[in-house]
């Protein structure tokens, strides 16, 4: 009785240990988001940094969001014109290619995009500054590593991956125009007159609502593991896998959340 | 000026600091030296509030470190650290003047950008190096942007965490004859800490010698190179016999 009672506990304890260091994980991450918040709206604001930030994570994600967007609108105008063509409704090619591009494929994969390019980055960059005491350095300085390094790349992420969304959504649209007036033989102007008409505000609206938060979650994750780096090489390239990972895991869970409030049957 | 009393830290098991008591007067240069890992960079850290001590107190002129405003605190002191650790995004006049472009010592870009470049001057660097980025420095460079940018607020206590490793003899010597200078000329209260025996001799007023946790020895060059103390006699000459384990 005793042996099965010893062996209960073990059990529950192999179960327990990794749900108490998700929990604690969660914890730490949401104490640093707390954090940083908290710095947001107190001064010092240092608008150069923030700049830059903008410039790094808007500017130069731009072209790999919009060779993302024109090739998935694309595929995807091919792919509703192939299945649609088997209950006799081609003709939806444009509608469906906008409303996915705005709610779904637009922020998603732009978000996914920004994380494997921004997240990686700033986790490498703040994680090499904690490795060579840079970040000591800057509290010798007076400066709070906080508001210098975490909250202009959170606000820029914000503030920026919604507009790379609308970019995205409308190169997407205009990858499926591309196939649908070359390959599907689309009338050009019929194909954008009906995504004209058939998007709402909200398909709109909603996407850039995610872009936001796939954004500040992309930025948090970079600049958590960063801050949170191990020592040596080993320490930043793990920091910077870690936050590769947990942004799109983020990207896709806060997406299906987002999607169920949005848009709930 | 500074004064350590009892100044413990732990990480984890590993007991690094076990009641630290060391003063430090004003406008002396006080070296401590010691083994690798005998904790000497976590009580410098520790004087700057980048690594909290598990207790004792730490007080600078009379007024407890960990109750000071944390902004003015800083702003009494420079520090080098001991790769440097200049800003990579930044050029050289840019990292020299940090403390120059924001806070409460900010001042136009210009202005700041000439007292970066006469700092660079007095570590010996030209203007020429002022827009460069910390990469396109050779260590031995890097390591006076480093003492520039430590000097550039004139700070009343300045830290300096290995000045010397990784630099050539020469290198050394110039590193060391400038710290000598600008701490005299500046009048400032000097820590540093290594275990460069050239360095303690040309930047020393006073020595001591952190080992177990606890600071073993004090006294001027003179005092270290007589003491009897066989844990002072073999760490100066280098000697792998003696109380210091070789293998630690």
């Amino acid at each position: 009785m005793t042996a099965i009672l010893d062996g209960s506990a073990g059990a529950l304890a192999a179960l327990g240990r990794p749900v108490l260091a998700v929990l604690a994980a969660v914890g730490r991450v949401a104490i640093f988001a707390a954090t940083a918040l908290g710095h947001l709206l107190r001064p010092p604001f240092y608008l150069r940094e923030f700049g830059q930030a903008v410039l790094q994570i808007g500017w130069f994600s731009l072209p790999v969001v919009g060779l993302t967007a024109i090739f998935t609108g694309g595929a995807l105008a091919l792919q509703i014109y192939a299945g649609g063509s088997r209950f006799d409704a081609q003709a939806v090619v444009p509608q469906i290619v906008a409303i996915g591009m705005a709610r779904e494929l637009g922020p998603v994969l732009g978000g996914l995009m920004v994380a494997a390019r921004v997240a990686s980055s700033i986790a490498a960059e703040i994680g090499t500054m904690k490795v060579t005491e840079q970040i000591d350095a800057l509290v010798t300085l007076s400066t709070n590593p906080f508001k210098y390094l975490v909250v202009p790349r959170l606000l820029a992420a914000t503030l920026t991956v919604p507009v790379l969304v609308a970019t995205g959504d409308a190169i997407g649209i205009m990858g499926g125009w591309l196939v649908g007036i070359t390959r599907l033989d689309f009338n050009s102007a019929t194909y954008l007159e009906n995504t004209v008409q058939f998007l709402q505000a909200w398909d709109i609206g909603s996407g850039l609502v995610k872009g936001a938060v796939f954004g500040f979650l992309v930025a948090l994750m970079g600049c958590y593991h960063g801050m949170t780096s191990g020592r040596g090489a080993q320490g930043v390239g793990a920091a910077t896998k870690g936050a590769v990972v947990a942004a799109s895991v983020l990207i896709l869970a806060a997406n299906y959340v987002l999607t169920e409030l949005f848009f709930q049957a | 000026m500074i004064a350590l009393t009892d100044v413990t830290k732990a990480f984890g098991e590993n007991r690094v600091l076990q009641g630290v008591n060391l003063s430090i007067a004003r406008g002396e240069s006080m070296v401590i030296i010691g083994g690798s890992g005998t904790g000497k960079s976590v009580l410098l850290k520790c004087v700057l509030g980048l690594v909290t001590p598990d207790s004792g107190q730490i007080t600078l002129e009379g007024e407890d470190v960990s109750r000071a405003e944390r902004d003015a605190f800083l702003a009494r002191f420079g520090m080098l650290f001991q790769g440097a650790a200049l800003f990579d995004s930044l050029r050289v006049w840019e990292n020299v003047a940090f403390r120059l472009l924001r806070g409460r010592l900010k001042r136009p870009r210009e202005a700041a950008r000439e007292i970066a470049i006469e700092k660079l001057r007095r570590v010996g660097l030209g203007p020429q190096v002022a827009d460069l980025y910390p990469a396109e420095l050779s260590g031995g460079m890097q390591k006076r942007v480093g003492l520039a940018r430590a000097i550039a607020a004139e700070p009343e206590v300045i830290f300096f965490d290995e000045p010397t490793t990784g630099l050539d003899p020469i290198m050394s010597g110039v590193i060391n004859d400038l710290i000598r200078e600008i701490v005299t000329e500046m009048g400032a209260t000097a820590m540093t800490i290594t275990h460069d025996m050239t360095s303690v001799r040309a930047i020393a007023d006073r020595v001591a010698m952190l080992h177990g946790g606890l600071v073993r020895w004090t006294g001027t060059v003179q005092e270290m190179d007589a003491t009897p103390d066989p844990y002072v006699q073999q760490f100066i000459h280098g000697r792998a016999e003696g109380p210091i384990p070789s293998v630690r």
